[in-house]
């Protein structure tokens, strides 16, 4: 476990600038940050709402896992704060948020863009998304 | 030897609970675990991918499962 690196899972509403304060560090120039929210549509359809469903022990796992990839890639990584929401989401809601911390600021968007791309492969963490008629698992099938 | 594996998202859908207590024979894979439980359970063949997870971890196909393992069915994630 990584001292600078902060991971939570919640199904509270996410408090956006508690995550950038913990990616802040005195030894970094630039804070860069993802923030994913619900949208109300998908493929055409008008989304009425989300579900995100967590496996949380492994997601934490993972997401520390993640972490620890984008350190060994960029190791002048300072800080790097995930937390993702599970749940019932409206629309608007904040989903998921990354920031992370680097003394220059291309090092801090590379290293973002590959934490919440990973996420999105291996952390297990479930998406469905209501429709005025019906609901969908995101992506389970061809 | 029993195992219980946890079911999430659609895989949990599918099978109409969250877990599964079944009862194996000792050295199964997780591989033959997938096998057998899509051959219950026919729609999980039609998933995108289906992953085994063991003790938080993804299995490779030919680790070893054991009674006191953390198992679950890992169908495609979404997060993010």
């Amino acid at each position: 476990m990584n001292a600078n690196h902060h991971i939570a899972l919640t199904d509270q509403a996410i408090d956006v600038a508690a995550v950038l304060h913990a990616a802040e560090s005195a030894e970094a120039g630039a804070v860069n940050a993802f923030i994913g929210t619900v949208r109300n549509r998908s493929e055409g359809r008008r989304v009425v709402r989300l579900h995100y469903e967590a496996y949380p022990p492994m997601a934490l796992h993972q997401l520390a896992r993640v972490a620890e990839m984008a350190q060994a890639q960029w190791p002048m990584l300072r800080r790097v704060a995930v937390t993702h929401r599970h749940g019932t989401l409206e629309i608007g809601d904040v989903a998921v948020v990354v920031a992370v911390s680097t003394p220059h600021r291309a090092d801090s968007f590379a290293a973002c863009q590959f934490i919440i791309d990973t996420l999105k492969e291996v952390v297990p963490i479930w998406k469905k998304e209501e429709y005025e008629d019906g609901t969908v698992w995101v992506s389970a099938h061809p | 030897m029993n195992l219980t594996v946890s079911l999430f998202g659609i895989a949990r859908e599918i099978v109409g609970q969250s877990s599964l207590s079944l009862t194996v024979p000792p050295g199964q894979s997780a591989a033959g675990l997938l096998a057998e439980l899509r051959a219950t359970y026919p729609p999980l063949a039609d998933l995108r991918s289906l992953a085994v997870a063991v003790n938080n971890e993804y299995a490779a196909e030919d680790l070893m499962l054991h009674e006191r393992d953390d198992i679950a069915l890992i169908p495609p994630v979404s997060g993010g």
